[in-house]
């Protein structure tokens, strides 16, 4: 699988300063997201059509419409966008805001297991 | 709402659960991910805080708290309406502190070991037992060859009987399917017990 990411990059730590200044710059200096609702897995989808009188969105945030006219998960959109996601969080929290997509929170796995859910995995993942 | 009008929609979007694929640096995370995800593994930047974290986990760490980690991960659809997520957890030992975002949400894990040299996966082990997160053990063989038996990696790696040690080839497919297979029936297992109790 040639497109697998080398071991070698998989942490970029340290100063963000230098190579992140234009996925910020593309949410108006904010750094931090306002909503902490849009975890990895959470799936979000564009409101179609948009809600009457909507402005023209941004074309960063266009990006992302275009992107989830079907449900796709915030670590996709990232990827697919090439994005950090905390700034595809920040435009998503924008976007919701402004009723362009709806957001599903992942399925709730704390507290009582559901038997019926792990089942249903299991069986999927039997029949890979 | 005439039913032609609904047909065009977006459909409703599915459940969504991940697992995480942990160990340390360079046993085969990337790889597992890759050989049962429906996608090529694709790879994402997220900002992980130390939020929450023991005093002593600290040690070593002076001001800063939020690093940005490259994270792998990976697709399976279960049905229309679940998709099971995996994600590479980042495998340097200085960063795995940061797991606890990542584990967040997680129905549980598989610390895969490579069996050359099972201590890069010690601090993984260690992270998913303490915080009482359910896990699996696979060791990759790489050669495709287990030198071992499972018994006696158990005791090199202190492992208590509960957790499940399985043999696999994170090349291999159907190996990494079983391996998920284990975690799930372990689940299975630990709910039905829970259940049992109530
Ligand atoms: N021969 C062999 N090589 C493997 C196996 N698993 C992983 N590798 C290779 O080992 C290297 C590290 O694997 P990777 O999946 O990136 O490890 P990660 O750091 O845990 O994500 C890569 O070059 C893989 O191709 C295996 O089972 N057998
Ligand atoms: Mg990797």
């Amino acid at each position: 699988m040639s497109s697998r990411p080398s071991a070698a990059s998989e942490v970029s730590g340290g100063d963000p300063a230098g190579r992140l200044v234009r996925p910020f710059t593309l949410t108006g200096g904010r750094t931090r997201p306002s909503r902490a609702d849009f975890t990895l897995i959470t799936t979000v989808t564009a409101v179609d059509p948009p809600p009457a009188g909507a402005a023209r969105p941004q074309p960063e945030h266009l990006r992302i419409l275009r992107h989830c006219a079907r449900p796709v998960a915030v670590a996709e959109l990232a990827a697919h966008l090439d994005l950090p996601v905390s700034v595809i969080v920040i435009m998503l929290c924008d976007l919701l805001e402004a009723g362009r997509i709806t957001a599903r929170p992942p399925r709730e796995v704390s507290g009582v297991p559901d038997l019926e859910l792990l089942q249903k995995v299991r069986d999927g993942l039997a029949r890979l | 709402m005439p039913a032609s009008d609904t047909a065009v929609r977006a459909p409703a979007p599915p459940d969504t659960l991940k697992i995480l694929i942990a160990g340390g640096f360079g046993v085969g995370k990337t790889t597992l991910v890759g050989s049962v995800s429906e996608i090529a593994p694709l790879r994402t930047e997220e900002s992980l805080t130390a939020a929450g974290l023991d005093v002593d986990d600290l040690d070593g760490i002076e001001e800063k708290r939020t690093t940005t980690v490259a994270l792998d991960f990976g697709r399976i659809t279960i049905s229309d309406d679940l998709v099971l997520y995996l994600f590479g957890t980042p495998g340097q030992q200085r960063f795995w502190f940061m797991w606890n975002d990542l584990a967040l949400g997680a129905l549980g894990a598989v610390v895969l070991v490579d069996v050359r040299r099972p201590k890069v996966s010690f601090a993984a082990i260690d992270f998913f037992e303490r915080r009482r997160i359910p896990f699996v053990v696979a060791v990759n063989g790489f050669h495709g060859e287990h030198p071992y038996p499972v018994e006696d990696i158990r005791d090199a790696l202190a492992l208590p009987e509960h957790v499940p040690v399985v043999l696999c080839d994170a090349r291999e497919r159907e190996s990494c399917r079983d391996v998920l297979v284990v975690l799930l029936d372990q689940l299975i297992a630990s709910a039905e017990r829970t259940e049992a109790r109530v």
